[in-house]
């Protein structure tokens, strides 16, 4: 993009002007260089968001924005139902609740080498990953509904996770106001049987080391210290997500007309927060979040399990567990008024700043974990959330590096088995079902994690804490 | 990427780019031909194998556009391969104004001879186009959220 088309705020902060039927500014948080990199259409994209209707004070895009669907990857948007504010399936996207865990291994390197590669392919064969795959868990309806209501608590009381999880889990592991009467038969046919499972594409489990500490108060607090071995999960709400997703945009590009809905792009698919559809999509999509939820901490206890044949002594404590694609209600203060907003995610990581209620009290005087996966050569990052962060973009920050090429040109550049051995060398061992699936995610596929962290930290997003390497990457 | 077959009137498939997913695109002499060969490029963003053609399934659905029906069809086979865990390499559409009956054939996935690369999660709305061109050449695309 040509950074002449923004207002530039300061070194970090680009902003749109409201013009045409923008209702509200966009702004882009990234330095000079990731704005130049960030395709023509993240500027349009933020832009359209701003059009909305309800939107509160801006449209937000962070450092790793790309083009998405309606919303950019990468965008941040708040919608406040006393001013007609929206929910949309495509501001969600269909991996609800997408995200990311790290546990704590209580290891070191040193103790991980000598069986790095059985580890690899004890996870391997261990966490079911990529199409095809089948988990080990099938529910029946009982089951889902007790699933969708309870998330991460129904997994634990199931015994697939530990109750000393739960506090460092977002809405302490169980979403609220979740509805599964709104999930239809076809999604929770789809995650009949995908409980436990990872899915595939940018999906990973790794097992990771603390490459560098940037905070030593902040990275004592969360228990990381240099060298330290950590297990990453990245992964969402599988087939039921995705269903949900592909069901409401579908009836909310349909209904928005109906509602006085003129929609700039038929992928902004929305419904007024105070519609009948607009409630039902939320129940379903809380349903969604609490599929992630269950979804993450089973495979964290999957990882346990393989992890404690190694090592019988370590039990692998949650350090977080963050989603980013959500929406979710948050009281935010707005030109110095307390408001209860809508405020949508799409590939981007909810921030709380110390001192801030919903984080567990081990936590909240440091503020949250914001943790970033990164690809799978060049590493991921621990954030801490920071005062900052909500006037910023109501305490959101980036959620990866974000992609710069498409897998069509990521294909045509690299081979999976040059990449897999590539790496390999540089003591990454990654074990996927897929070749070509190693291709189309290759390291060079994605922006540099380091500059964009960097952007956000520098935006006062998130501050950096730690910067983790690859050991391991299962990709489904 | 692109495996379209050339002939006078092209009918084929190709992948188009987009930054994070990728994007179908099928043609054909007719819209149920480009519905096909759109389908074919569905499964070509998983598989380069072989996929036999063993088991069939029969769907149907409507929409209220022609965009909407092939967003729908797709979403229809994304499915069918979730929950069958199937792939499918051979479809067979009929279109009635906006309603759609569709025949696929294919088999159960072999993980070891697939190979899989991705699961497609839905068919978006992005780049979502189904037209005829001057010399009646039609095309169905959208871009796929993998």
């Amino acid at each position: 993009m040509d950074p002449g088309r923004f207002t530039r705020i300061d070194e970090t902060a680009w902003r749109i002007e409201p013009e045409g039927a923008m209702r509200v500014p966009a702004i882009i948080y990234a330095d000079e260089q990731l704005i130049r990199d960030m395709d023509d259409k993240v500027y349009v994209q933020t832009a359209n968001v701003a059009m909305l209707p309800g939107i509160v004070q801006a449209s937000y895009a962070m450092p790793d924005a790309h083009w998405g669907y309606g919303f950019p990857i990468g965008g941040v948007a708040a919608f406040d139902p006393e001013q007609g504010g929206i929910v949309s399936a495509g501001g969600v996207g269909f991996d609800i609740s997408c995200g990311v865990r790290t546990m704590l291994t209580g290891l070191k390197v040193a103790e991980i080498l000598s069986v790095q590669k059985s580890l690899a392919e004890s996870l391997f064969h261990q966490i079911p990953a990529g199409l095809g795959s089948t988990g080990a868990i099938s529910l029946d309806p009982v089951d889902m509904d007790a699933m969708l209501t309870g998330g991460a608590r129904w997994a634990v009381k199931r015994g697939w996770g530990e109750p000393r999880d739960l506090d460092r889990i977002e809405e302490s592991g169980a979403m609220t106001g979740a509805r599964p009467d709104c999930v239809s038969d076809k999604a929770k046919e789809r995650q009949r049987c995908e409980m436990g499972t990872l899915g595939s594409g940018n999906h990973y489990l790794e097992v990771q080391a603390v490459a560098e500490i940037f905070d030593e108060a902040v990275a004592k607090r969360y228990g990381l210290t240099a060298d330290d071995v950590v297990v990453a999960i990245h992964c969402g709400s599988r087939g039921l997500g995705h269903q949900i997703g592909t069901e409401f945009l579908r009836e909310m590009a349909i209904t928005a007309k109906d509602h006085g809905i003129d929609l700039p792009d038929r992928e902004l698919a929305c419904a007024p927060i105070n519609s009948e559809v607009g409630q039902r999509y939320l129940g379903a999509m809380r349903a969604a979040i609490n599929c992630a939820l269950a979804n993450r901490e089973i495979l964290g206890h999957f990882a346990r399990r393989v992890f404690g044949h190694f090592f019988p002594s370590h039990t692998l404590d949650l350090l977080f567990d963050v989603s980013h694609n959500t929406c979710k209600v948050e009281p935010h203060t707005v030109a110095g008024k307390r408001r209860e907003l809508f405020v949508h995610r799409k590939g981007a990581t909810r921030a709380f700043g110390p001192g801030h209620p919903s984080l567990p009290a081990t936590l909240r005087d440091v503020g949250q974990p914001v943790l970033i996966g990164g690809s799978m050569g060049t590493g991921s990052y621990i954030l801490a959330g920071t005062a900052s962060s909500e006037a910023k973009a109501f305490s959101s920050a980036c959620h990866g590096a974000g992609r710069a090429m498409s897998r069509h040109a990521a294909l045509r550049q690299w081979s999976g088995r040059q990449i897999q051995d590539d790496l390999a060398g540089h003591g990454v061992l990654i074990r996927s079902p897929s070749t070509r699936g190693i291709a189309e995610e290759a390291p060079g596929a994605y922006k540099d994690v380091n500059a964009v962290v960097r952007a956000a930290e520098a935006a006062g997003l998130a501050s950096r804490v730690a910067r983790l390497r690859p050991l391991v990457c299962i990709k489904g | 990427m692109s495996a379209a077959a050339g002939s006078a009137q092209r009918i084929g498939w190709e992948h188009f780019p987009h930054e994070a997913d990728v994007g179908v695109r099928g043609f054909g002499a007719t819209i149920e031909e480009a519905f096909e060969q759109g389908a074919l490029a569905l499964t070509a963003i998983v598989t380069t194998a072989k996929v036999e053609q063993s088991v069939s399934v029969q769907v149907k659905c409507q929409a209220p556009d022609r965009e909407l029906l092939f967003a729908e069809w797709l979403n229809l086979i994304i499915y069918e391969m979730a929950v069958r865990k199937m792939l499918f390499s051979r479809f067979s559409v009929r279109v009635h104004g906006t309603h759609l009956i569709g025949t696929m054939w294919g088999e159960p996935i072999d993980v070891a001879r697939h190979s899989p690369a991705c699961e497609p999660k839905g068919a978006t709305y992005t780049a979502l186009k189904v037209a005829a061109d001057a010399d009646g050449e039609w095309s169905a695309a959208c871009v796929v959220d993998v």
